[in-house]
């Protein structure tokens, strides 16, 4: 919980929805505005987001990277914090955009001000807001796989983790290698498929073994690479993002799932 | 070496020069880095080590030990009575290739009257090996063997034991006392041929990782500590 | 060595249908990790040494000049003498020369990665010089006529059962008829195979993990102790090291030489740390009579002062590609020239060109790991997307990899059009993949859909779309 001579945590919140939950998991999106609701927060999605513009940087074209960040950086202006419900989009904001604009102080000075506003989700609601809680009921056993971005530049390890420990119903049970890459690295996954096969074999078998019946992580393109290949392997592993089960949306179909199997069908 | 003379050394330094975006360092920065080679700077300090002489020994011990070597702990007089022990314990021969060194002549070897020994450098042939040490390191129980007419570097390695007679007033906390140690016995500006550091006997891990001892150095190295 | 990194995704599928390879690299990635990662949490200054580590390196680096000269300086006032390489070239013709000198007909030689990048034994064996490689990898490797898949373990490809054929085949003339199954035979075999070749050689030629200027001496780092054996009972000791391997003082090899060992094996310490000054003195009664110190630079001295300076603070320990999943999956011949992994992924296309060797840079999912465990904390990822930039600028990106990303950042850029794109995109992949709620198949998305199910996204919108129906109020789905 925040202590009383710490600064009062920001309010007023954008949510930065990311692409890939915005076309393939909006339920992501809705979990992430309850459970930051839930906290105290106002949630606004600022219509201006669009993609934080990974595939490009990732990919060498640093001309269009710069373009999308400045669009970003524009969205985003004059919010206290930029949520991301994923540590790679959040890990880009934070760490990499303020290194587009060397040449450049006035954009370089805006990228560091979003920089320092920008989270992912879990240690958003963990570090900043002093959240130790939920109330939510998954039944079932999951297992938990640490994105790389997430692990490894913005520091997200245990707070997923402690906070699906106020889950009812929810028993978490380790993989051997949980901070392993599951092998997706966005366009990586299609531009080296057997390499990235490889890697989400042995991946997808560390799960199996756990016997867990839900997979749960923290962003959604290592979901659906995981969900895909353990799918296409048949085996029956509910796949979802953690903030659905975190914030008591866990009953709508997993990814990759067709609809009427879990839950009702929403229309 | 003149740079004139020496197309080649000036290709590749004007080359370090030119990436750099300098010349020559200036007066400034040169008298900064001659006095950093003057006063080196150390590392972060490393705790487990920086102990009283008694711990700092047991601790050297330990580590010797966690690689793979064996220690005994004797008086000065029982040195060649336990080194005449180890070699019946290990059903090895009397007989050993031992370093021409004055540390070693003071103990009194003429009381091992099955003891053969060989004073010189190593040989193809020899199966065993007696040195003394320069000093021992208790952060990881590594023996520091300084060559010189009076400790051949070749008796470090061929044959297939070593048995190194050690004083425990020789045993430092870290590399940095020995840098010391051996500034002070041959002169800043000087060094031996050769400082071997030697952490337990050889080994290899490059089949299948797994750890066999004996790669090409001794098999097995018995380290006899001696009370001041 | 003839580099086959052009041939990259041939090479993948090569190793991903090697079962013996796969098999021992199934062992490394569990092995070499978790003893890094014991031997970090026994020290507890062991991020404060990589702190420290990293400054050392970046100094030496910054004052490159000098500290080479100094080295130099001190080498001659103890007998040694150096040789400065611009090139590979160079660096072959200055050993060949020497062991010419003195009628060398074997090389003992102790593993070297810059011997390697300078593919020294195709020379030497052209001069009628026969290289005798020691490391006990590097030997099984050199009977079977293949490169260094790791640059700490040359063999870590090889199961015991390879190795055991490969000695079976080559020591049989030599008079040893059995095929031996157990590990300790088979080290006890290469020992004894070894050691005549040790005493026979005329020159010792060893690589350096470290030239300490402030003394003149070579630092070599090994845990058989092949590398003293080459440095003590040849006459001529030969040192082969790159430029960027000098640091300024013995007091900055003792925090190097603490992050190395636990960074490669997770040893508190590797078995044998040699200092090298000079050749043998007056009344020694061992040691070579003369002392060579080759500096190799081959490129390196043009990185100083880019961005990609950082790449050269590396001791090759071999913990990025220890770490790296990449690597886990393909093993290290894959990578197609001498340095395989992560640094592979920045040294090679510095090295031989990046038209050649474009694939490893790329070859990345930026997951990072590397970057993590690295003992002097270079930013492999970063150093791996500069490539990919360059690669970019100069067009050498595959063309239809470009012309999506053209497409797709044009879009991007038009928040409306985007918006109404994967509304659209939504609604298609949402119709027709509920009913299964995943494709089998997808038109466009082969790379995909070969190996993996693609998930159907469920109806009713993208996220946007259904924000904007509800009048941005909290929706439960």
């Amino acid at each position: 919980m925040p202590s009383i001579d710490r600064p009062s945590p920001p309010r007023r919140v954008a949510l930065f929805v990311t692409c890939l939950v915005d076309l393939f998991r909006p339920v992501v999106g809705f979990a992430a505005v309850k459970l930051l609701e839930d906290a105290g927060c106002t949630v606004e999605i600022p219509p201006l987001q669009v993609c934080c513009g990974q595939p490009a940087y990732n990919s060498g074209d640093r001309a269009s990277t710069r373009a999308i960040a400045a669009q970003v950086i524009d969205a985003f202006e004059g919010f206290e914090a930029v949520v991301a419900p994923s540590g790679s989009c959040g890990g880009m904001l934070a760490h990499h955009y303020p290194g587009l604009f060397d040449d450049d102080p006035v954009m370089k000075a805006r990228a560091e001000n979003l920089a320092h506003r920008s989270y992912e989700l879990m240690s958003f609601l963990v570090d900043v807001l002093g959240v130790d809680k939920v109330t939510a009921r998954y039944d079932g056993t999951a297992t938990y796989h640490d994105s790389c971005s997430g692990l490894r530049e913005l520091g997200v390890k245990q707070q997923p983790r402690r906070l699906l420990q106020s889950v009812q119903g929810l028993r978490l049970k380790e993989m051997k290698s949980p901070e392993v890459c599951c092998g997706f690295g966005g366009t990586f996954c299609v531009k080296y498929p057997e390499i990235s096969n490889a890697m989400v074999g042995e991946k997808s078998a560390d799960i199996a073994e756990t016997e867990a019946d839900t997979l749960l992580a923290g962003d959604l393109g290592c979901l659906m690479n995981m969900a895909g290949k353990l799918q296409r392997e048949g085996r029956r592993v509910r796949v979802r993002h953690v903030a659905e089960v975190l914030a008591d949306m866990g009953g709508q179909a997993a990814i990759g799932e067709p609809e009427a199997q879990h839950g009702p069908v929403r229309r | 070496m003149s740079e004139t003379r020496n197309p080649a050394r000036a290709q590749i330094l004007d080359g370090i020069r030119r990436s750099l975006h300098r010349g020559d360092l200036t007066d400034t920065a040169r008298l900064a880095v001659e006095q950093r080679l003057a006063v080196p700077p150390r590392g972060p300090v490393v705790a487990r080590a920086q102990l009283p002489a008694a711990e700092k020994v047991a601790l050297f011990c330990q580590w010797a030990e966690a690689n793979n070597a064996t220690v005994s702990r004797v008086a000065a007089a029982d040195v060649p009575d336990e080194v005449s022990a180890y070699l019946a314990r290990n059903n090895l021969p009397a007989e050993a290739a031992i370093a021409p060194s004055p540390q070693l002549e003071r103990y009194d070897w003429t009381s091992q009257k099955l003891l053969n020994l060989r004073r010189g450098r190593g040989e193809a042939r020899d199966q065993v090996s007696i040195t003394g040490a320069f000093a021992g390191i208790a952060e990881t129980g590594t023996l520091v063997m300084a060559s010189g007419p009076d400790h051949p570097v070749s008796l470090n390695l061929l044959p297939d034991t070593h048995i190194v007679v050690l004083r425990e007033g020789d045993i430092v906390s870290g590399y940095e006392e020995v840098w010391t140690m051996l500034r002070g016995r041959y002169g800043k500006n000087s060094m031996p041929r050769t400082v071997n550091t030697i952490t337990g006997p050889s080994r290899t891990g490059d089949i299948e990782q797994a750890i066999e001892l004996g790669a090409h150095g001794p098999r097995r190295m018995h380290i006899v500590v001696v009370h001041d | 060595m003839q580099s086959t990194a052009h041939d990259f995704k041939d090479n993948v599928g090569t190793a991903l249908a090697d079962p013996n390879l796969q098999d021992s690299l199934a062992k490394l990635k569990v092995g070499f990790s978790e003893r890094r990662r014991q031997a970090a949490e026994r020290l507890p200054e062991f991020e404060a040494l990589r702190d420290c580590a990293r400054d050392i390196k970046n100094h030496a680096l910054a004052n490159l000049d000098f500290y080479l000269e100094e080295f130099e300086r001190k080498v001659i006032a103890l007998g040694g003498h150096v040789h400065w390489a611009p090139t590979a070239d160079d660096a072959r013709r200055i050993i060949g020369d020497l062991c010419k000198s003195v009628g060398a007909r074997t090389v003992a030689k102790s593993k070297s990665m810059v011997a390697e990048e300078i593919a020294l034994n195709e020379h030497l064996e052209a001069l009628g010089i026969a290289p005798i490689e020691t490391d006990l990898g590097e030997y099984i490797i050199q009977l079977r006529h293949e490169p260094p898949s790791h640059i700490i373990a040359p063999a870590v490809h090889l199961t015991k059962d390879q190795v055991a054929d490969t000695f079976f085949e080559h020591h049989a003339p030599l008079g040893f008829t059995k095929r031996l199954t157990e590990r300790n035979d088979l080290v006890a075999e290469a020992r004894h195979v070894l050691r005549q070749k040790f005493l026979d050689a005329d020159v010792g030629l060893t690589g350096a993990n470290f030239l300490v200027a402030e003394t003149g001496s070579s630092m070599l780092v090994t845990n058989e102790g092949n590398a003293d054996l080459s440095n003590t009972l040849p006459k001529m000791h030969i040192v082969l090291a790159s430029i960027e391997k000098v640091i300024p003082t013995l007091e900055d090899a003792a925090v190097l030489l603490r992050v190395l060992a636990r960074s490669a094996t997770g040893q508190e310490s590797s078995a044998y740390t040699t200092l090298n000054t000079g050749p043998k003195r007056a009344d020694d009664l061992d040691g070579p009579s003369a002392y060579h110190v080759v500096l190799l630079d081959n490129g390196r001295s043009s990185v100083l002062g880019t961005k990609m300076q950082d790449m050269l603070r590396c001791i090759r320990c071999g913990a990025c590609m220890n770490h790296c999943p990449v690597y886990g999956a393909i093993g290290g011949h894959a990578y197609g020239w001498v340095y395989p992994g992560p640094i592979g992924a920045v040294l090679t296309p510095q090295l031989i060109g990046v038209e050649e060797a474009g694939d490893l840079p790329n070859a990345s999912t930026f997951c990072g790991r590397c970057e993590s465990v690295c003992p002097v904390r270079i930013p492999l990822p970063g150093l791996m997307r500069h490539w990919r930039e360059r690669e970019f600028e100069r067009h050498l990106t595959p063309r239809a990899v470009r012309q999506g990303l053209a497409l797709w950042s044009w879009l991007v850029r038009r928040p409306k059009l985007y918006r109404w794109a994967t509304q659209m995109a939504n609604r298609l992949l949402s119709m027709f993949g509920r009913a299964e709620g995943r494709y089998r198949s997808l038109p466009l998305a082969g790379g995909w859909t070969r190996f993996r199910d693609f998930p159907a996204p469920p109806a009713g919108g993208t996220f946007h779309a259904q924000w904007a129906r509800h009048g941005g109020a909290r929706v439960r789905p």
